[in-house]
């Protein structure tokens, strides 16, 4: 070990732009009458999303039986949402979520997520409220509102794709078209299932890209395949209700219009846990409060999480995660 | 074969694709918030030089390549290969043309060089970082003239040609640098 394996990863001059970005947002939602809360981090269920993968430690008593498995959260949505259920209003968390597997120029297994709830907002309403919290935060220059683009929109103008009804044959051709190079246990993949991995490569290897240029974007209405826990809209092809935002093509937020629906819920959970043994990963417990939550009844919501790490990235101008972060997760 | 999983790519890695070897050069871990997450990586062919960009997915698997750099010293060149041999086991091996490449015109006898084997068989040479050469070819010079910027062409004794100040004669030994084929300094015999 080095001499100076000691010293932290962000300079002094990003720690303190974050502190003031923190406050910042406290300000913001003090005006507005958002409740600040705190969810755990551990707990006995687990997200089912197969592109994620959980931290998991083990608790040894007194006050539950031995061994007892715990998660460490990969996001505090799932405790946020049984507070609406119990009548809470609007309620906002900033607080440290753990991903299994992710660490790069944009990934820390450990990162800090903002995270607030709106009772009676659509997801319009919700991207509008978010606009207004850069617009506090000094990220917004010019008077003009922030561009917007449906996902499909977005694949039109920047791929020349239909991401919803072009045939999965027709994404790999583009793919190549486009010089992408095609993972090989994606090459003779082309039925359905293997869709969105197809959405994902073009999305990450040449849309994203293609977006640094452009300083704010919000995409939404998702393919219903990708809603996560967000509501889907019937329309002539179902779209999610769900919208990100893009900084110079980077994500920084994931919102939704918030499914409400205890059955369509539990349905989903239960798909993304047979998804995962097909692949042969892990299986969590789903988190069977929530679904009762739900049950009880949530007020029509929407939600959304925002990268704090990667947002001060964008306050200091740095071009890595670890300049955000005191210690990254190799010098912890 | 050993393999490796995308979780363990790092620079400097090891790897056969299509059945060549190659370095990872650089690794990127891409993955939408809540979407498919891949490595896209920068590789090197360790047989051309030639640099490329592949996408894999998270958790697939990659054949580690058998791949090593080893310091050697030049021996001789005997016009078709190019003799090196380990300072401690003394083991010889024998480069050919395509391994040695460009690396041809810094070779002088008894230079330490690293040998990149692949398989054990020399697939790329590359010299020293410094080396010294002696003058053979270059017109001769105004002595006392450290004036004077552009320098002249002289050709050295294994057929580099570097630019050189205008004080320099036939038969000094100059220090180059081989990473940028550039006159360093004189060197006192």
């Amino acid at each position: 070990m080095q001499d100076n394996d000691w010293q932290p990863d962000a300079e002094i001059r990003v720690l303190r732009l974050r502190a003031g970005m923190n406050a910042g947002i406290r300000a913001f939602f003090a005006e507005r009458g958002v409740l600040e809360v705190e969810t755990p981090v551990l707990s006995h269920a687990a997200t089912t999303d197969p592109n994620l993968d959980s931290f998991c430690s083990h608790y040894q008593g007194p006050g539950a039986p031995t061994d007892t498995p715990l998660y460490l959260h990969t996001s505090p949505e799932f405790p946020m949402k049984r507070l609406l259920a119990a009548g809470m209003g609007p309620i906002y968390q900033i607080c440290k979520v753990f991903r299994n597997g992710e660490a790069g120029r944009f990934h820390n297994p450990e990162f800090t997520l903002l995270e607030w709830y709106r009772p009676g907002y659509t997801h319009r309403e919700l991207m509008v409220e978010m606009q207004d919290l850069l617009q506090a935060l000094g990220l917004l220059k010019g008077e003009e509102g922030i561009p917007m683009l449906s996902y499909a929109a977005l694949f039109r103008t920047y791929a020349n794709l239909d991401p919803h009804r072009d045939t999965v044959q027709t994404l790999h051709e583009r793919a190549r078209e486009l010089a992408i190079s095609v993972p090989d246990s994606m090459q003779n993949r082309l039925d359905e299932a293997s869709r969105d991995a197809y959405l994902d490569l073009i999305l990450t290897h040449h849309i994203e890209p293609a977006l640094h240029a452009t300083e704010f974007l919000f995409v939404y209405d998702y393919p219903a395949s990708q809603a996560a826990l967000a509501r889907i809209r019937n329309d002539e092809i179902p779209v999610a209700e769900r919208f990100e935002l893009y900084c110079r093509g980077i994500e920084l937020a994931n919102g939704f219009h918030e499914l409400t629906d205890a059955r369509e819920q539990a349905r989903r959970f239960a798909r993304d846990l047979s998804l995962r043994e097909a692949r042969g990963q892990s299986i969590p417990p789903m988190d069977h409060r929530l679904i009762a939550a739900l049950q009880a009844g949530i007020p029509p919501c929407a939600g959304v999480a925002v990268g704090l790490d990667r947002l001060c990235m964008i306050l200091a101008n740095v071009n890595h995660i670890n300049a955000t972060l005191t210690f990254s997760f190799n010098s912890a | 074969m050993a393999t490796y999983s995308t979780s363990e790519f790092k620079n400097g890695l090891k790897i056969m694709l299509d059945n060549d070897p190659y370095s990872i050069v650089e690794n990127e871990f891409v993955k939408p918030g809540k979407g498919q997450a891949f490595n896209r990586v920068k590789v090197k062919n360790l047989k051309t030089g030639r640099v490329i960009d592949r996408t894999f997915k998270s958790g697939e698997t990659v054949e580690a390549a058998d791949v090593m750099d080893t310091e050697m010293q030049f021996l001789y060149n005997d016009g078709e290969y190019w003799h090196f041999m380990h300072p401690t086991t003394f083991e010889q091996i024998a480069a050919d043309q395509n391994a040695v490449g460009d690396t041809v015109k810094w070779l002088k006898e008894q230079d330490t060089c690293l040998v990149t084997l692949w398989n054990g068989q020399p697939i790329s040479v590359s010299p020293p970082n410094f080396v010294e050469l002696k003058v053979v070819e270059t017109d001769p010079g105004v002595r006392g003239d450290t004036s004077g910027g552009g320098g002249k062409p002289a050709t050295l004794e294994t057929g580099a040609v570097v630019r050189v100040p205008l004080f320099i004669e036939i038969g000094e030994v100059l220090k180059v640098d081989t990473r940028t084929g550039e006159y360093v300094s004189r060197v006192k015999e």
